[in-house]
């Protein structure tokens, strides 16, 4: 089966996190850390300060200073690469926070990355799927609102191509209103065949993208729930989240 | 009329006057200067310039002509320092070896003994195959500085010092060994520039090299603003220095972007340097000297600017040359003073430097 991410095989899972480690100077952050994902969308959920996005970072190749274990991808080793390659290999990476450059227009976020990689997202079909970036094309990436910002960021992480997109709380600080259309993009993305794992605080937005859930607890992935499972389970929720239950 | 009386007392508070002191002195002391300079100068050596209009021109060319100089050896830096933050105490004795570098090529290319050629017998190859090759080989010797000590230290200030400083030392001693002693020698500009022209304005009679050394400082800095706004390796550094780690997460081999601005950057130094040695000369100390002119402009005009880095070139070439010509006949040594008061006066006001960016 080939999608359009050029990927043929099914049976082979598109990442595979074993035993991993990350440690910050002697702060063990990660324990073991152990999951596969396929092609269907995924979820981390967990609290504040539960190794979310210390995972997030040691699975692109940022700041951690020492981590073992393994991080296959498609079958290729990426712990212990540089950055540049794990992108180059194809996971796309939508940061905590944004992190856009503030030296550059909208336009030269999208223009600076190599692209290629063998896909085919292009600078042009980034701005068909965010025409709100189009019209803004000569702004500095500080004169964004909010969503147009976190358009960029996810624009700009598929101009690499990436077979897998890992996202670090997209829906942080964020008008529900954006946050529903961004959930929208997202699904069609999926739709299309593009590999989503999402780290997520806000438990609406990750269960309407995942169903398939892993709980991360003191950096350990402590229970894997599903989305249905999870709504109906204001205990759960609690336990996990430490938020009060969705009201539905 | 009380609103107004309180008005007033506010605006005679100690502590505000206190406060607007320093910029007052300073208006003041512009104010004087310019007075100086139009209608007064007396005991100087051409007087006031409503006198004589022709020398405060060639004055004014004359100090552009000497940012343009400071310009291109401090953009390298400006690149390197001001730019990727990295302190490249070494910026100097680059500048040292790459204008030993092309004398000795321009006497291999013009088979001179170790005389000053005449520029009559000097072409336009056998300057410009020198400036090139001197450039390319600091070029070279930067990008191996670079990958060798530097990459590592990755924002690590006192290191970088300490490791380039020790670099400078060890390029100005081998300079020494292996470069005539280490003393005073020239290049020569190509006969056909060797001139004065006409500019047709009171009468002025003005150096053709000057001219082409103002155009080569514009024509670097116009080079540069491309480069770094308007091409792709232009935003990837610009990425860079913002958020190195994020642009490498975005696919982008940042090591390699910065090794070709720290060859750029050194290579400036070298060029710079054949630019001067062929205007005065380059000898043994000239390393520190314009370490420190680097610095200055980088710090007046503001990190991570080529903006900044023209107009910290263009105040301080103006100030030092005007300082030159207008002092009192029997103190123009004191101009270079008159740079570090820029320098004290910049970083009173504004810190960051004119075009810097706060942080």
């Amino acid at each position: 089966m080939t999608s359009i991410w050029g990927v043929a095989t099914v049976s082979e899972p598109l990442l595979r996190v074993e035993g991993l480690n990350a440690f910050y100077g002697s702060a063990h952050v990660l324990h073991d850390v152990t999951f596969e994902i396929g092609r269907e969308p995924v979820a981390i959920i967990g609290r504040n300060g539960m190794g979310k996005t210390t995972l997030c970072v040691t699975l692109v190749g940022l700041t951690p200073p020492r981590a073992s274990g393994s991080v296959r991808f498609l079958g290729r080793e990426l712990l212990g690469r540089p950055p540049y390659k794990i992108t180059q290999a194809g996971v796309g990476y939508v940061p905590q926070g944004r992190r856009l450059f503030p030296s550059l227009t909208v336009d030269e976020h999208l223009r600076m990355i190599t692209g290629s990689n063998g896909g085919t997202w292009t600078i042009d079909r980034v701005y068909e799927l965010f025409p709100r970036l189009a019209e803004r094309k000569r702004h500095g990436g500080a004169q964004l609102s909010g969503g147009e910002q976190q358009m960029l960021a996810i624009g700009r992480a598929l101009i690499t191509n990436p077979k897998l997109l890992l996202m670090d709380e997209p829906s942080e600080g964020l008008a529900p209103t954006v946050i529903e259309a961004m959930v929208e993009t997202f699904k069609q993305l999926a739709e299309e065949g593009l590999g989503i794992l999402l780290i997520e605080q806000n438990l609406g937005v990750a269960t309407s993208i995942a169903d398939r859930q892993l709980v991360m607890v003191s950096g350990e992935i402590a229970a894997e729930t599903t989305g249905t499972q999870l709504v109906s389970d204001p205990e759960a929720q609690r336990r996990y989240l430490g938020v009060e239950p969705l009201a539905n | 009329m009380s609103d107004y009386a309180a008005t007033v007392r506010a605006q005679l508070d100690p502590t505000r006057i206190l406060r607007l002191l320093p910029l007052g002195i300073t208006l003041a002391a512009s104010a004087f200067a310019l007075v100086w300079v139009l209608f007064w100068a007396p005991h100087t050596n051409f007087g006031p310039a409503i006198d004589h209009p022709d020398q405060f021109f060639i004055t004014l060319l004359n100090g552009i002509y000497f940012a343009a100089e400071l310009f291109i050896v401090a953009s390298g830096f400006a690149l390197i320092f001001g730019l990727m933050r990295v302190v490249n105490m070494a910026h100097g004795s680059f500048y040292l070896l790459g204008g030993f570098i092309a004398y000795d090529m321009q006497q291999h290319m013009a088979r001179g003994g170790d005389f000053f050629i005449p520029s009559s017998s000097i072409n336009a190859w056998e300057w410009i195959v020198p400036a090139l090759v001197a450039s390319i080989c600091i070029g070279a010797l930067g990008l191996v500085v670079q990958q060798v000590f530097l990459r590592w230290n990755l924002g690590q200030d006192l290191r970088q010092a300490l490791i380039t400083i020790a670099i400078s030392v060890i390029i100005a001693d081998q300079v020494i060994t292996h470069f005539h002693q280490g003393l005073a020698r020239g290049l020569s500009w190509p006969g056909f520039i060797d001139r004065f022209v006409n500019l047709h304005a009171f009468g002025i009679q003005y150096s053709l090299i000057k001219l082409v050394v103002t155009a080569l400082g514009v024509g670097v800095g116009v080079l540069l603003w491309l480069w770094i706004y308007r091409t792709r390796t232009g935003m990837i550094i610009r990425a860079g220095v913002d958020d190195r780690q994020m642009a490498s997460a975005l696919g982008v081999n940042i090591q390699k972007t910065f090794a070709i601005v720290f060859f750029v950057g050194s290579a400036l130094a070298a060029f710079g340097a054949t630019v001067v040695a062929s205007q005065g000369n380059v000898a043994t100390g000239q390393d520190g000297a314009w370490l420190l002119n680097a610095l200055v402009v980088v710090v007046v005009g503001g990190m991570g600017s080529i903006f900044g880095a023209v107009a910290g070139a263009l105040l301080y070439g103006l100030v030092f040359q005007f300082a030159a010509s207008y002092l009192p006949t029997s103190a123009t040594e004191y101009a270079v003073v008159f740079t570090f008061i820029l320098l004290a006066l910049v970083l009173g006001f504004r810190p960051q430097g004119l075009f810097g960016k706060p942080g």
